[in-house]
Order: structure tokens, then sequence, then C-alpha cells
């Protein structure tokens, strides 16, 4: 291996692993990857210890890809110490940048994850009302589990961020993007969101011809109950497609299964709340008096709207769904 | 402090990672072996105020390796919520998605996380045991093969599913996008590749198996009497997408065969104050704590379960294959836990003939994809079989369809006592006066490795690959040797 590749790591925390697979699934490509980097850390694939990374020096790594929320404090350990040996921290995945899906728990506490996890369940027989223990005496001796928070964060909330890159999860074209604009001899400012467009989803959607300069609509509908023409703009159609607020780069995936964007790339340049962006774009396509009933009945269709427009960017929205919690107990 | 330091690489317990804790006596034999799983995310409660289109676009973030797996049982449940059945052509639809998604996620088991213990060997150097390795043992052909059989079934489940890694296409009633022409002709093609390359695999693994690594996968170590479960067809055939849920006694005679809509009848979850992992147990036999038998409500799932509960696979190429597997292990049940392995090839070969007699139907190409729901909605359960074993949906929703309650039984969890039970009879068996082998790490890695286990699904939190961190500690409780795989 030449001397003169750049380090990369790539790490995961509270996560699904689909950012895994997508890195694997840039198939025979990852060996193109490994002809301009070497990977030194990556534990899904590579052999290395957390102890080697310790023995790196500071901003040994050139830039280490972390996936997933921060959940549990060994995350916030590790992501620390990639952070003091990495030049470039970049967050991949919608988890890492945004919280992800994972952070909607954030409407709730740890306390009552716990009671229906490991009591209210209808399944689970459990008379004791046994709970995980971070410490637990057992017959022959003690063991251990990392604590759980009451709170998912965004790796930005733990440490310094330098690129993003989003997507639940990011294309493998979005990836190579990314690593490609990493290692070119002008790196983009600091902050950025990289390897994806710096246009809407709409831009890449095959429907986007059907769609006008300025929708207007009277009411919402529910995709449960609605039948979809294939052929027209869902927005036309009354679904809430996050689409024109979306960041592209992800080849309007979804539209291209017929159904409608759910924002899992985040917002465009500039936004810096991507729910409020959204709820605010969906209330300028309604055209409705500006009477109370009459918008009740045309949003009546949206009952749940931190699910749609903060799917996957609740813990970084400018709400953070906190709960009051009654007694302590928050990280 | 310094007596309870525990030298737990941060690595492993960051992401919650398999850990397993070896205590010995005094003689430094093993007292008890413990395998935790330390990460929960929560999904249950989360999904609360959702609406209930939303769920299969949710779950499969429970897991990035087998989201298709919970956005079918997802998709089902809405059709049982709202009672709607999907049209004919979007059943196939669903079943063809799911049969591409079984072949390409066996594959991946196969070849790049369990074969390289059986095609390079148990204790062939670390550094080789990987699919790098296995390409370099049988040829740069083979591991092409492998990487384009893949990719080429998640290019067709990206133009059918939408996404691959968190499919959207999924409504009540049907499915959002209607397959074309072009694609069907495409994979028509393909599929005999695929049905070749499952034979292939089939004839490579079994060579192996029967003379190689016969000593091996019909251990003792590796073995346990259990409960069997698994979803049938009409005829008791395996089936992925549907059917009754069908358990067997270790014995091999039929225990029960339900509609999952009765499963809280039969399924109960045990808790364990040491792990994350709620692990499931048959609720009328009881649980009986960390032993087999027939008195122990502990069971199993995925390929080997599903083959022992089931009367024969749907296809021919797969029918023969099961024949000759159990005649190789002496009848039904097959209670070797490494035998899983050849459960799944003889799965991989029906997923392959299943999506070429999908894809043969000239009616999937129908625009007759959706029945819109006329019914409110009230509670919604389904099963599918997940690559991994039995996995249930079930929603509870008020009339509008807003997401009230919901219960996840996950593939693994079904699993998680008898993996325990594995590790701890792996450890006893291969830890003997102290005496720790480097090669333990691997030969207890297979113990748990045959399940295939996903803990993402397993505790709703973690990725499908688990790094493995071994703790042996003294009888004093001190950790005097870590083993790790990463």
């Amino acid at each position: 291996m030449s001397k003169e590749k750049p380090k990369v790591a790539f790490y995961w925390c509270a996560s699904c692993g689909g950012c895994e697979e997508a890195v694997v699934d840039l198939a025979e490509e990852v060996l193109k990857v490994i002809e301009l980097v070497d990977i030194v850390f990556w534990p899904v694939a590579v052999d290395t210890k957390r102890e080697d990374i310790e023995k790196m020096a500071d901003g040994e790594i050139f830039a280490s890809f972390i996936n997933g929320a921060i959940r549990l404090s060994e995350q916030e350990d590790m992501v620390k110490l990639l952070r003091r040996k990495s030049k470039f921290i970049i967050a991949y995945g919608s988890c890492s940048y945004m919280g992800g899906i994972p952070a909607l728990a954030n409407m709730w506490n740890r306390e009552t994850i716990f009671n229906w996890v490991y009591s209210e369940s209808p399944t689970v027989m459990n008379p004791d009302k046994t709970t995980p223990k971070t410490k637990i005496e057992v017959k022959e001796g003690e063991l251990e589990l990392p604590l759980f928070y009451n709170t998912v964060r965004t790796l930005d909330q733990v440490i310094e961020v330098d690129y993003y890159v989003p997507g639940c999860p990011p294309t493998p074209q979005v990836t190579k993007n990314a690593l490609l604009a990493l290692l070119s001899d002008e790196l983009p400012p600091k902050g950025s969101v990289i390897g994806a467009l710096s246009k809407s989803v709409c831009e890449e959607c095959p429907l986007n011809e059907t769609k006008p300069d300025k929708v207007l609509i009277d009411s919402f509908k529910r995709l449960a109950v609605t039948k979809i023409d294939p052929e027209k703009c869902l927005l036309l159609q009354g679904i809430p497609c996050l689409g024109p607020v979306t960041r592209g780069g992800c080849g309007a995936l979804c539209p291209n299964g017929k159904m409608p964007c759910t924002g899992c790339f985040g917002p465009l340049d500039g936004v810096l709340d991507y729910g409020g962006k959204a709820i605010s774009f969906l209330a300028s396509i309604l055209d409705v008096p500006p009477e109370e009933d009459a918008v009740l009945k045309a949003i009546e269709n949206l009952p749940d709207p931190v699910g749609l427009v903060y799917k996957y960017s609740l813990a970084r929205s400018l709400l953070r769904g906190r709960i009051i919690k009654k007694g302590g107990g928050s990280e | 402090m310094s007596d309870k330091v525990i030298v737990v690489d941060p690595i492993t317990r960051l992401e919650g990672h398999g850990k397993i804790t070896i205590f010995l006596d005094e003689a430094g034999n093993v007292k008890r072996a413990y395998f935790q799983i330390p990460e929960l995310r929560g999904f249950e409660i989360f999904c609360r105020g959702r609406i209930a289109e939303d769920m299969p676009i949710i779950t499969p973030r429970i897991c990035g390796v087998c989201p298709t797996a919970h956005h079918t049982a997802s998709t089902k449940t809405l059709d049982d919520l709202y009672k709607v059945k999907p049209t004919p052509t979007a059943e196939k639809l669903r079943r063809l998605m799911y049969n591409l998604f079984m072949f390409e996620d066996h594959v991946l088991h196969i070849y790049v996380l369990a074969g390289p213990d059986f095609i390079v060997g148990p204790k062939a150097p670390k550094a080789e045991r990987n699919i790098f390795g296995i390409i370099k043992k049988v040829g740069k052909e083979v591991g092409l093969k492998v990487i384009g059989a893949r990719k080429k079934a998640r290019e067709f489940m990206t133009i059918i599913g939408g996404k691959t890694i968190h499919p959207v296409f999924g409504l009540p009633g049907g499915v959002s996008k209607q397959l074309s022409e072009e694609t069907r002709k495409q994979l028509l093609e393909w599929a005999d590749e695929a049905i070749e390359f499952a034979k292939f695999t089939h004839d490579l693994f079994k060579k192996l198996f029967l003379e190689e690594y016969k000593d091996l996968v019909f251990s003792d170590a590796y073995m346990h009497k259990t409960y069997y479960m698994g979803l049938v067809d009409e005829h008791n055939k395996v089936d992925f997408y549907d059917g009754k849920i069908r358990i067997v006694n270790p014995k091999g005679n039929e225990y029960a065969k339900f509609d999952v809509h009765q499963y809280l009848d039969y399924l109960g979850e045990h808790v364990e104050p040491w792990t994350f992992v709620r692990m499931t147990f048959l609720k009328k036999v009881g649980w009986k704590g960390f032993v087999d038998g027939e008195d122990s409500g502990i069971l199993c799932v995925a390929p080997l379960a599903r083959l022992n509960a089931a009367d024969g696979m749907k296809t021919p190429i797969a029918q023969e294959a099961y024949e000759e597997f159990f005649e190789a292990f002496g009848g039904r049940p097959v209670h070797y836990t490494l035998a899983m392995h050849w459960a799944r090839i003889v799965e991989t070969i029906q997923a392959a003939e299943r999506i070429k007699e999908l894809a043969s139907d000239p009616d999937i190409t129908s625009p007759d994809i959706r029945n819109i729901p006329t019914e409110k909605p009230s509670v919604g359960m389904a099963v599918v079989e997940a690559p991994r074993g039995t996995l249930i949906h079930h929603y509870e929703t008020d009339e509008n369809g807003i997401i009230q309650k919901v219960n996840l039984i996950v593939a693994t969890q079904n699993n998680a006592a008898r993996i325990c039970l594995s590790i701890d009879k792996a450890a006893r068996s291969l830890i003997k006066n102290g005496q720790v082998d480097e090669g333990l790490l691997n030969m207890v890695e297979m113990a748990f490795r045959a399940y295939d286990p996903c803990h993402a699904c397993a505790t709703h939190s973690l990725p499908g690959s688990i790094p493995l961190v071994i703790e042996i500690r003294n009888s004093k409780g001190k950790v005097i040797k870590e083993l790790r795989n990463t």
C-alpha cells in the first residue's frame, strides 16, 4: 500500500446497517475506491481495532465517514476519538446528519420505551418486571450493558462535523461523488452537504413535466385510500410529496417507484429547519378560503405533521421534539 | 475499581455488538457463557401517532440488511388492517420482490458471511476468512458470479420496489408500480442464471458438508433438540410470503398450526436483565430457562426450522434438494445447528425457481395492481418468513388509521434463546482446564453465525453484521483473556 494514499475510516453508530449495505452496493467499484484511498477502519469488513486507532497520530486519518445517530454513551466516546484522529469528519446518511428515523423516539423518553418493550407489550411475560440494567449481578459474576440515553442526537450535536452526505441511505452515486469531492484539489466549504445536488428532487423526477409552475390543490389525500395516477405529479393528486423542498441527488428513486418523496435527503442549501420549510410549502399550495373550518377540512388528511415533515430530521429540528421530563434523567 | 476493570473494546460495545462473556470455574472450565445484545431503539413506541401507510416506510429502517422483510410484513399488515386483499397481480409482484430478496440475502450470507468458514476453512488465517479468501480459493470467476448475482437481483428490486435498501412500493390492497413487459423479459432471461447459480452453490457446499467438514456439521457441540417454527402453504410446503405458522416438536411431529391472528396464544417473550433482546418462547410449553428438549418452550426459526416444520418445498429442484438434505441427516427433524447453512441453500434454489415461475406469468405485468380500501381500519396482523426467520407485525389504529399500538416479533428474537444455548454449549465443549485456543473465537462464532442473526432486527436496533468480543473471566469474575473479531 502506498504511503501517499489518504486514510479513510467508516464507522457506524445507532443505525440499521443500510448505510453499510449502501457502501457494499458500490459492488465492483469498491475496488476503484481502494485504488484511491486506504481503508484503515471499517468494522464490517476490515480487521482494525480501536487500539490501532488510538495509536495513530491526531489528524492521521484523512476522512472518517460516520453513519448512525448517537443513542449510547459509548457511541459518543468513539466518535470523539475519531474526531481527534481525523482531518475530516463526514456525517454519512440521514441518521448521522439529521437524527434519521430513530430520532422520532425523541417524542418519548427512555422510561416509556422500556415500559412498553419489557412490560406492556402483549407478548411479554415478565411478572418480575425485569428490565435490562447497566450492571447486572449474575450467579457467576457481573455483566454490563451500555447506557441508553433519553434522546437521540445528530453527530454534529456531539462532535464537530466537516461535511454531510445525505440519504437514507446515500446512493452509491452520491457516495462516490462525495469521495471524489473530498479528494479533489478544491475542497468544498466546511459544513457543506456533499455528493448530492443543489437542486430539488423535482428536478430529477420523471413526473416533473406534468407539474405546473404553481401547484394549487383544495385538500390533501391519504395514500392508504387513494388511487394514484402513475403518470401525474403526486402533489397535483393531493399526495404530500416533499420533492420540492428536498435536496436531489437520489435520482428521484421514490417517485420512480410511483411513491412520494419523504424527504430523506434533507433540506436544500440555506434552509435551517427542514420540517418548517416543508410544512410552509405544503400550506402554500392549499387553495382554500382563509376560514378555520375550510382550512381544517383541507388538512384533515395530514394527521401526523411530525411524522410527515420531520420523518428523518427531528433531532436536527429547532424543536428537537424534546419531552419535558417528570424528574430529571436527561443526559 | 481495579479488580473490576473490564477490558471491553468500545468498538464492540459502542455499536452494541454481540458480546460473549465466559465465566470459568477454578479449574478453568466453563461455568456459563453469556451472549449479550446491548442495544435498543424503541420502534414500537415511536411508530405511535404515525399514519398507517407510513409503516412500510418506517419499519424497514429497523434493518437495512433485511428491509424487504419488514416492508412486506408491514404492507401485508396494512391489507389486514384495512380488510382489503391485494389484486392477484399485486400479490405476484410482492412475491416476486420477496423471492428476489430471499435470493440475494441468502447469497450474501452463504458466501460473504458464513461461506468462508467452509470454503476457506474454519481455522484458516483470519485475513483469508472472507469473500476475498473465497475468490482466492475457488477462483475469480466464482467471486464475480457471486457479486454479479447479487447485484443483478438488487437492480431488479430497485425497478420493482422503488428502492432496494428500504423499498417503497407496498400499499394496502396492492403495490404502487406496474411491472413493464421489458423488465419481465429481462427477469425471465436472468432467472435461469439464478437457478444455475443456486444449483452450483448447492453442489459446492454439499460436498464440503458431507466430506471435508462432516465431523463439524454433525458435532454435538452444535446441536440442540428444540421446537421449530416456519410458514407453510396449504400443502405444508415452505412459503416465504404467506401461509400458516406451523410448529413441530423436537421429535418432528406437528405441535401447532395456526393463523397469525392467534400468535398471542402461542408465543410469549422472556426478558433477561443482561441483554436488550426479548426472547420468544412457546407460551403453552413455558419458559423453563436455558435448556432444550420437549419440556422447554425454546424454539428455532430460519432455514433449518422452516425445512423441519414443512413437508417439502414448493418447487421441483428445491424439493429434490430438500429430500437429499434429510436423507443425509437421517430424517426429519435435523437438530444440528450448522445444517442451517445447507437448508439456506435449499431455500435459495426455491427462491430462484419462484422468480422464474413468477416472471413467466404474463399476468404479472397487468395494470391491475391495487384494490383501494373501503373499510375502516382497526387491527392488523401479518407474518412473513424473513431470511432469518418468522417475522410478525401487529398494529392497532384508530378509525382514521393512526397507529395506536405496535407489537413486533422479529426473526432473530425467535432464535435468541437458542443462540444463547448454542454459545454456552460451544464454549463448554471447546474450553477445558483454562486452555483457550485462539481458534475458539471462530468456532464459537460459528455457533451463532449459522443462525445468520440480525440483532438490528432483534432489538429493533442494530446492524446485521455483528463484531464480536469474547471475555474470559476467572472464578473471581476478573477478565483474564479477551478475544475479538474486529
